[in-house]
């Protein structure tokens, strides 16, 4: 304390000192304040702003089709798309290895129902495919197998293809597992990872690159062992590619055991009977004899594309650049279209019946007013569903708004009006819901007009009207804005009322949205879509600000 | 003493009763608590009656209760793509449960190993024989699609539809028509009444023309239809007069007959038979999957299946579940002629191909979800 | 005097206004306001002014009596018909329109010409010394020029009465009594009958040619200033118009033009009988601190002195403010001018003072 008061003085006439302490004062505030601020920070850094920034990325994320196809990917990159011809050897055999794999984990049916999205029919043709995929290379098998039973045996191709590290580990397993079995305790320990022998893979590089596939996936499933297994076929297809592919003098750089076994190999290679993979894949299905499908592989191939953001606005990306979708799937610009104008005639409506409304609230007495207010927001201390139902009840063909039309004689029993399930529904309804958030800002903004500006449009001599018209309008103007800016954003994001009220003309972008993410699954063009909209808020908001002025709206 | 120690208290006590405790093996290593997913309503309310409750009362475990079937398999990818499994058990129809299985979602397993044996002695793959639809799929009933109608419609004249195809009948019968928001079993009934043999179906709708000749079937009484999403739903309409006939559940149906004495009553033609069953999300710890399986065991026993029927008139997956099928737990009413499983009812009428769905589902659904919208 | 047979050019004839049905707010109001007289009412809040002011302006009806302006009865007539100029506390002005547009308004809705609507407005911004301001919004100018603009388009469309509720409420003490004096020049210039609310005592003493005092739903006096401040007829007036020194006491006797009365702690003294009518009456004895002298010398020799202890003394520049005990009323306050040959009093100081007879007023003892 009194250290203090001696040398703040001399602090103070020094002036940098001064400023420092001044700084650290204020960083202990500035950190005071953050400490306050910092559990909504991080909720809404969880809640909020991680979430966008996931679904910004969904939109054009496509690593599905490298990550499951990378050989493919890799190898299909030099085929021309325009060749008329479907790609060669070399690709489909790549394909094969890949779609084996991909089968193994139970991937292929994900990325066909990914491709799916760009050329309907390639889910159930990747699905056939995946049924059909794990026979190609039988032929080249059953003819290895002929030349030498060791090729059957799944030790030696472990033993062959594995590290000798690997191997050693692997039988200190072995006989680790024996033990525990002879003594009766249970043994629990998973197979040592496989590692590659990088002398082999120098040699025999596709095979040693697909025989690694199959070992993690044998390893991957409920923790199998790789030298328990016979390698897939595609595995011996792959075999029989390398080694028809080098010369002797390559072999010869290996250890003998693995000499003796490929020397043989490699010369009887040449008299083998070719499996034609071109033939095959066209067994399985036609589509695989035609271009178009490998051109929309090539064309997806990379890890991020445009494509869902193309198909959120009709358009479709094809190997020869970007077309207009065909007519019987252009839906999402007439959805947006249809989003956008419902909801400005939900706004209209809103600002028609709740200026009234809130007119009123401002200019009863308090006590009045705030009863009135209650009702006003009774709606919002009540389930949204139970709302959106109620409004079913009411406006259904037997309901009650047309029973009571029907009473009165407006209209006759066979003619009753049709007001749910279509969009009529949707904007009754969603008036309904929303006119709250017209009325509140209105009736902020009209609480704040004192009466004396009328009373003096009065007393210069103005009618009622238009001391309404010229001198009350124009100050509640902010409040419509207020409120139209919120009636609106909610409205084209809205999802459950259009949902249970609009049939299938009255829904919204929204439930497109929707229904991509929890029926479709098509999670990529569920956030392309939401990207879109958030843009177009975004887009509607700066408008509004730069012809208003966001600093003249009042929520009161 | 908390609520669950009374009841386990009660339970002690009735346990030389029950006898049946002495059936339920021991659980080692298992969870005490289990989360599991279904349809919610009068349904998961069977499920709770026939299996929760009495498992509950014997082993103290304490059940959660989702209702997400019908999105089960976004939410299974998403728990997935996050690495945490909420859920221990999820009850899905057969085409989700393929779904699930194929992509690795769902736990494969074999149910002769896990699953309790018929009264009669047959193994569990003999018993459920065709339900068993797939290696993740443990069958737990099987129910029908079929259409409802309204028997006081007065422009019908006296008319009563006798067969499926008076859904596109719109002389005979005009009026609202309400159906699923999917194109499974709507396209199927086009082209039944379109004139296809019902051994062609598939092959016809394999092909792109096929689909086409579906849509443009339905074409016809699109504006007339309101569609469903929610199994609910058309039994109220019907209820309310909003439409004269649509399609459902037959549970549902028979609620809307049977328990609340509508004007409505049912059809038994070309009804689609389908599969409803559980399955174990892939990746549960030891513990929890433990106690999945002891569940299970105890739940899709001849006995619990045929318990299930007291509450909802779905057939038991079981051969040997059906003679024990009663009454109705509230209303006595005798549940056999109800069950989608009684000959009677099984004139017409065809399976849920699951396979072909699992297939083509993603193309026609795209088409049809296009067609809906335009 | 019943108001219906005067001709003033505006009249309140026996107006009652209540709001809740219950209590009166007006009670029994009767006025009449000459052709180009300057009439300010004052009063506390809620003592029936403002609501007097809205009757005539047509934002409030009369639950009872007639308001006639220039003869004719005005009851029915809506605001807008009635073609008063009105200046609100908060000058009203719309803050959406530039100062020429919140001008032009009046004269608009009266469907004056263009070229005729920018001239009264010039002429009238003009008038107020703000000619140069017409391009701005209401939000732009000072206080005192809000004021100003208000008040000139009150004026612009020549109206013959102009209303002002507390117009210069929100102004700070400067600007106020410059505001004050504009006014009445302008008002006095035009010849406008000017009606004006206030609760500010010096400004409706500095700006009116007769004052009405309201209290509770009455007029208390309605009178000249100087009448109202040197003669206030009861002690609710005494109280409200200036400072006041007040004495409570019993008549005793009254001869003459003079009332005896014995204060309550035994002192006799000699005053005014105003509203006190017999010996025995209780009585409010006002006394002006101004009129209160200590220099012996200067006082008449019939002025009755009393003893008196000084409590405080407050230097106030132009005059010395001295609380003293008198009477065993402890709050009576003396001004004197700060002259050179002024003495300066001291606390604890004994001293006597006294004051002319006629000075000291015998008023009704409030209850």
């Amino acid at each position: 304390m009194t250290e203090a008061t001696r040398t703040g003085p001399m602090l103070a006439a020094d002036g940098t000192p001064l400023k420092r302490s001044l700084q650290r004062a204020l960083r202990a505030q500035k950190l005071r304040a953050l400490m306050l601020i910092a559990p909504l920070l991080a909720f809404i850094l969880v809640t909020f702003v991680a979430p966008i920034a996931d679904m910004l990325f969904r939109s054009v994320e496509n690593q599905i089709v490298s990550d499951t196809l990378p050989r493919t990917a890799q190898a299909i990159r030099g085929w021309d798309h325009n060749s008329g011809e479907p790609p060669g050897d070399d690709v489909l055999a790549a394909f094969t290895i890949d779609m084996i794999a991909a089968v193994e984990r139970k991937q292929h049916t994900r990325l066909g129902t990914r491709l799916n999205y760009e050329q309907n029919g390639l889910s159930s043709l990747f699905r056939k495919t995946g049924r059909g995929v794990a026979d190609i290379g039988e032929t080249y098998r059953d003819q290895f197998a002929a030349l030498d039973p060791a090729w059957k045996d799944a030790g030696i191709w472990a033993n062959l293809f594995a590290d000798p590290s690997w191997r050693a580990d692997h039988d200190a397993w072995e006989a680790a597992r024996a033990a525990a079995r002879t003594a009766g305790r249970p043994f629990a320990e998973p197979v040592p990872a496989f590692r590659l022998n990088d002398d082999l893979a120098d040699v025999l590089p596709e095979t040693a690159d697909a025989y690694l596939d199959f070992a993690r996936a044998v390893q991957g499933n409920r923790n199998g062992d790789p030298a328990a297994r016979a390698p897939w076929p595609p595995v011996y297809l792959a075999l029989y590619r390398d080694l028809t592919a080098i010369g002797v003098g390559r072999i010869a750089t290996l250890d003998a055991e693995a000499q003796a076994l490929l020397d043989p190999a490699h010369y009887a290679v040449r008299s083998f009977e070719r499996a034609d993979l071109a033939a095959i894949y066209r067994d399985i299905d036609r589509a695989w004899g035609q271009p178009t499908v490998w051109a929309t592989i090539q064309t997806f191939s990379p890890a991020y594309t445009p494509g869902y953001f193309l198909t959120a606005v009709d358009l479709k990306q094809t190997p020869d650049g970007i077309v207009s979708q065909p007519a019987d799937q252009k839906i999402y610009i007439m959805l947006f279209q249809r989003t956008l104008v419902m909801s400005l005639a939900i706004m209209a409506a809103c600002v028609l019946l709740g200026y009234p409304i809130a007119f009123l609230l401002a200019n009863l007495p308090l006590r009045t007013s705030n009863l009135l207010l209650i009702l006003v927001l009774l709606p919002f201390w009540t389930s949204l569903l139970v709302r959106t139902s109620a409004w079913k009840v009411l406006l259904q063909q037997q309901g009650v708004i047309n029973d009571i039309l029907v009473w009165i004689g407006i209209v006759d029993n066979a003619g009753r009006l049709i007001l749910i399930n279509n969009q009529t529904g949707t904007i009754i309804a969603m008036t309904h819901i929303l006119l709250p958030f017209m009325i509140l800002p209105l009736y902020s903004v009209m609480k704040t007009i004192p009466p004396s500006y009328v009373r003096a449009a009065k007393s210069l001599g103005a009618t009622n009207w238009t001391a309404f018209w010229r001198v009350y309008f124009p100050q509640s103007v902010p409040g419509i804005g207020a409120g139209c800016i919120l009636v609106f954003i909610l409205a084209i994001g809205y999802y459950i009322t259009p949902e249970l009220v609009g049939g299938t003309s009255g829904t919204f972008i929204s439930n497109r949205i929707a229904y991509h993410i929890s029926s479709s699954l098509n999670w990529g063009l569920a956030a392309a879509l939401g990207t879109i909209l958030l843009a177009v808020v975004l887009a509607l908001y700066w408008t509004y600000d730069r012809l208003v002025g966001i600093d003249k709206v009042n929520l009161g | 003493m908390t609520i669950r120690g009374l009841l386990s208290a009660t339970a002690l006590v009735a346990l030389p009763v029950a006898a049946m405790a002495q059936d339920l093996p021991p659980c080692e290593n298992c969870a005490n608590s289990m989360t599991v997913v279904s349809w919610g309503g009068a349904y998961q309310t069977s499920q709770i009656k026939a299996y929760a409750e009495p498992y509950a009362a014997m082993t103290g475990v304490s059940f959660t209760w989702d209702e997400s079937s019908n999105e089960a398999v976004a939410k299974l990818r998403a728990m997935n793509e996050a690495g945490n499994i909420t859920w221990d058990l999820v009850d899905v129809e057969g085409p989700d449960s393929q779904r699930l299985c194929d992509e690795g979602l769902a736990m494969e397993v074999d149910i002769d190993e896990i699953l309790a044996a018929g009264d009669d002695g047959s193994t569990p793959r003999e018993d459920f024989a065709d339900s068993v639809v797939n290696d993740c799929y443990i069958p737990q009933i099987v129910f029908s699609t079929t259409f409802g109608y309204r028997t006081n419609v007065a422009e019908w004249e006296g008319r009563t539809p006798d067969n499926l195809c008076a859904l596109f009948d719109l002389e005979n019968f005009p009026g609202k028509r309400s159906l699923e928001k999917r194109p499974k079993k709507n396209i199927e009934w086009a082209l039944l009444c379109d004139g296809v043999e019902k051994d062609d179906l598939y092959d016809v709708l394999s092909t792109q023309e096929g689909v086409e000749r579906a849509l443009a079937k339905l074409d016809t009484i699109k504006s007339e239809t309101i569609w469903w999403s929610a199994g609910a739903e058309t039994p109220q309409r019907l209820a309310d007069g909003e439409v004269v006939m649509g399609s459902t559940y037959n549970g549902r149906l028979f609620s809307v007959i049977v328990e609340q004495n509508q004007p409505v009553d049912m059809l038994w033609d070309w009804q689609v038979f389908d599969f409803d069953g559980w399955i174990i999300p892939e990746g549960l710890p030891e513990d929890r999957l433990n106690r999945v399986l002891h569940f299970l065991h105890f739940a899709t026993d001849t006995q619990r299946l045929a318990d299930q029927a007291k509450y909802i008139s779905y057939g038991p997956a079981r051969a040997s579940s059906q003679p024990l099928v009663s009454t109705h737990a509230d209303l006595g009413v005798e549940m056999a002629p109800h069950m989608p499983t009684n000959p009677e009812n099984q004139k017409n009428y065809l399976v849920n191909n699951i396979e072909w769905w699992a297939d083509n589902q993603d193309d026609v659904e795209a088409r049809f979800q296009a067609w809906l919208a335009q | 005097m019943t108001a219906a047979t005067d001709n003033g050019f505006v009249v309140f004839d026996r107006v009652q206004k209540s709001y809740d049905g219950e209590t009166l707010v007006v009670k029994d109001l009767n006025l009449s306001i000459g052709k180009g007289e300057f009439l300010t009412m004052l009063g506390p809040s809620g003592s029936g002014k403002t609501t007097c002011l809205m009757m005539l302006a047509g934002f409030e009806t009369a639950t009872h009596g007639e308001i006639l302006l220039d003869g004719k009865p005005i009851n029915n007539i809506p605001p807008h018909k009635r073609g008063i100029g009105m200046v609100f506390q908060n000058y009203a002005l719309f803050p959406h329109m530039t100062v020429a547009e919140n001008l032009a308004f009046p004269l608009e809705v009266r469907k004056f010409g263009k070229s005729e609507r920018e001239e009264k407005v010039q002429r009238a911004l003009e008038m107020v010394q703000m000619g140069a301001f017409g391009g701005r919004r209401p939000a732009q100018l000072s206080g005192g020029q809000q004021q100003r603009i208000a008040l000139a388009r009150a004026l612009v469309f020549e109206p013959e009465l102009v209303l002002m509720d507390e117009p210069l409420g929100a102004l700070d003490k400067q600007l106020r009594e410059h505001m004050q004096f504009e006014i009445t020049r302008l008002a006095h210039n035009l010849g406008i009958t000017t009606v004006y609310v206030t609760h500010d005592q010096t400004e409706a003493l500095t700006m009116s040619d007769r004052v009405a005092v309201f209290n509770d739903g009455r007029i208390q006096q309605l009178a000249a200033p100087d009448v109202l401040y040197e003669e206030p007829v009861n002690s609710f007036v005494a109280q409200f118009i200036g400072e006041n020194n007040t004495l409570l006491g019993t008549v005793t006797e009254i001869k003459g033009g003079v009332a005896v009365v014995r204060l309550d702690d035994g002192e006799l003294i000699d005053a005014k009988p105003v509203n006190v009518t017999k010996p025995g009456d209780r009585t409010l004895v006002s006394i002006r601190p101004e009129r209160v002298e200590i220099n012996k010398e200067r006082l008449s020799p019939n002025a009755h002195l009393i003893h008196a202890e000084v409590l405080e003394f407050i230097y106030m520049g132009d005059i010395y403010r001295t609380r003293l005990r008198v009477a065993g009323n402890d709050d009576f306050v003396i001004k004197t001018r700060n002259a050179p040959d002024q003495r300066r009093l001291k606390p604890g100081e004994h001293i006597e003072i006294g004051w002319l007879p006629e000075d000291c007023r015998a008023l009704d003892a409030p209850a």
